[in-house]
């Protein structure tokens, strides 16, 4: 199926592990998500979960173990032209906006470059103005001559973001593309991002594992749990009811919410290389540890069954769960 | 000398860099008063002046940048010591956190060694000893005590960040100054590490300066919250009021920066501060906020308001301010 109705992006039973001292990480252990254009997703996880390397995948950075992306509705491509080809639609922007930026390039060659290795047709001083105008540096002629260093952090991420539409992709992926800036900016790119969307009809998709960003631009949230979406849906409904004890947890603990027990999680760090058996989150869920999976009569299941529903847990899944939210 | 409420004061402080010749102003008069056991945060973007004053505290400024006023811990002036004494109220008074666990730490030393190194330098416990309290001040901040055979690489980041609040209450000081000690980690971890504080506080009566952009963590973590712009206190009161009431439009600003989920007020409307904090060698006249602030009008541009009462307790450098004695409509 090719066209219009494809989702612009699906990712199907994805498995990415690296090698390492001691056996493999298993970064992305078996995961399903598919995007809209104009749709802002946020994936949302701690260090480690998988969903920079997820993301990696997605820009054809990395190649699937198992599994395929399709993009567009066509799979993408292992071989140099496809490649090329996905990343002029499919377009990354990464943290930490003066690392992206070669400190000794001005502005407009930053922006230009793109245009120029995937041979973009038309007047590139024209796109250039038009993309950096479009990221809301105006007047964009002003900002040509500058350098990185001549600009705040704030115009540096937008900088970033205008060498990625200036190429206009039909997908942008973002790694936390706030966390390193001011309270004061974050608002402002945020409002950017949501403003590209309703001009371009780009599909976004945030990698964060800031609950708030979420609520301020997402149209759906998946939650990703040791190489494993664990919970997904409108950011709405899973923001306000969240279902697996995971998402109830991590929403706990951010201070923004108001009126919520906090529920901090102990135990080691989620570690990709031993991948708990059963349900991943077993080990530090406070289901299991509050005695509630075994009340249910469902901790052996939690012990040795891999939930592969969504959200992926025994006790949600449970009818007798239903005091769940209490 | 008559026992001190504050233990510490800082009085009409200014840095001022000089880099190449230049003078570029970072903190332009803060006053502040800790009392023991007290947390105080402390708000504001980058170059604000935050870090600069944190770090005039410990006297860690760069050599050649201008710092006057007075730093008093319990009434001793710590501009004034000499570098004997400062290097002993260093580590056993005050101590500072920093935001780059990553790059604080000696990547080639034993974190165990690195914290054993600060105890040896601060009293004349033996090896025995000092290799106890190294187990213990882990244990302290959640770690086993065997991960001090660990080198910082084999610790994950909130890990690391652990072992920097170890090293820094080595020598059991009494106030703690918290830069962005949590900005780099995820929630699950900064909530770990902010609960860790906050049980050291209550044990030990530390005093903590939290300093962080952040409003709705300090909101949570500490007693009052000082709020700075262009090197200058803007606001500062009990935590909470100035977190939900915030009399000064730059906090007000800051605070709607971080969206409370569940409040549809944030959904879909991202807000932040327009525009760019002021360069400080180039401050707009009048209230250096006025360019950017939604409630400007015209007398913002030439009076600089200093900070007027503002309620109970409270005091904003606003002429909307209910204490301000410039009457706005």
């Amino acid at each position: 199926m090719t066209g219009d109705d494809a989702p612009l992006l699906e990712v199907r039973g994805v498995h990415v592990g690296y090698d390492v001292k001691g056996g493999v990480a298993r970064a992305v252990d078996g995961v399903d998500l598919s995007m809209k254009s104009g749709e802002i997703v946020a994936l949302v996880g701690e260090s480690g979960c998988g969903k920079t390397t997820l993301a990696r995948t997605i820009m054809g950075l990395r190649v699937p173990d198992e599994g395929e992306i399709r993009f567009r509705g066509e799979t993408l491509g292992r071989d140099r032209r496809s490649l090329r080809e996905h990343r002029q639609h499919a377009q990354m922007i990464f943290q930490d906006p003066t690392g992206a930026l070669n400190a000794r390039q001005t502005i407009y060659e930053a922006v230009a470059e793109g245009v120029r290795i995937q041979g973009v047709e038309g007047n590139e001083e024209q796109l250039v103005a038009d993309a950096l105008a479009r990221s809301g540096l105006r007047p964009p002629e002003s900002f040509f001559t500058r350098y990185p260093y001549e600009i705040s952090g704030g115009q540096r991420q937008r900088v970033v973001i205008a060498g990625a539409m200036v190429l206009n992709p039909s997908l942008l992926v973002a790694d936390e593309p706030v966390s390193a800036l001011d309270a004061s900016v974050r608002g402002e790119i945020l409002a950017l991002m949501l403003k590209l969307v309703r001009d371009t009809g780009v599909g976004i998709l945030v990698v964060t594992h800031d609950l708030g960003l979420a609520w301020n631009v997402a149209d759906r949230v998946a939650v990703m749990y040791l190489g494993r979406i664990v919970e997904e849906g409108p950011t709405e409904e899973l923001l306000t009811s969240p279902r697996h004890p995971y998402t109830r947890a991590l929403l706990s603990v951010v201070p923004e919410v108001a009126e919520m027990e906090q529920q901090i999680l102990t135990g080691e760090a989620p570690d990709p290389t031993r991948i708990p058996p059963g349900c991943r989150f077993h080990p530090r869920c406070p289901v299991v540890e509050s005695g509630e999976a075994e009340r249910l009569g469902i901790l052996e299941r939690c012990r040795g069954e891999d939930p592969l529903m969504l959200p992926a847990c025994h006790a949600v899944a449970q009818p007798a769960a239903a005091g769940e939210t209490a | 000398m008559s026992t001190e409420e504050h233990f510490l004061r800082v009085r009409d402080l200014h840095v001022t860099y000089a880099p190449r010749g230049a003078a570029v102003p970072a903190v332009r008069g803060v006053d502040l008063d800790l009392h023991p056991g007290e947390t105080l945060g402390l708000a504001g973007e980058s170059g604000c002046g935050k870090s600069s004053m944190a770090a005039a505290l410990l006297r860690l400024l760069p050599k050649g940048t201008k710092v006057t006023g007075e730093v008093l811990l319990d009434g001793e002036d710590v501009l004034k010591m000499r570098p004997g004494r400062l290097r002993a109220v260093r580590w056993t008074d005050l101590a500072i956190v920093f935001q780059g666990a990553l790059h604080t730490l000696n990547p080639v030393q034993r974190v165990g060694d690195q914290i054993g190194e600060a105890i040896r330098l601060h009293s004349k416990d033996g090896r025995g000893k000092v290799s106890t309290r190294v187990g213990e001040l882990l244990e302290l901040v959640g770690l086993p005590a065997r991960r001090a055979r660990d080198y910082p690489h084999e610790l994950s980041g909130g890990q690391r960040q652990r072992v920097l609040i170890g090293l820094a209450l080595a020598c059991e000081p009494r106030l703690l100054v918290a830069d962005e000690p949590t900005t780099a980690l995820d929630v699950m971890v900064q909530a770990q590490v902010l609960r860790l504080l906050e049980e050291l506080q209550r044990e030990f009566g530390l005093g903590i300066i939290f300093i962080t952009h952040d409003l709705s963590t300090l909101a949570e973590l500490s007693d009052r919250i000082a709020v700075m712009y262009a090197g200058r206190i803007v606001e500062q009161g009990p935590a909470e009021q100035v977190f939900t009431h915030a009399a000064h439009p730059y906090t007000r600003a800051l605070g709607a920066a971080f969206p409370i989920i569940g409040d549809p007020a944030f959904r879909m409307t991202p807000a932040g501060v327009p525009g760019d904090p002021p360069d400080p060698r180039y401050l707009p006249s009048g209230c250096p906020f006025h360019p950017r602030c939604a409630s400007a009008i015209d007398i913002c541009k030439s009076i600089d308001v200093e900070l007027w009462p503002a309620g109970e307790a409270r005091e904003a450098a606003c002429v909307h301010a209910s204490g301000a004695p410039v009457a706005t409509a």
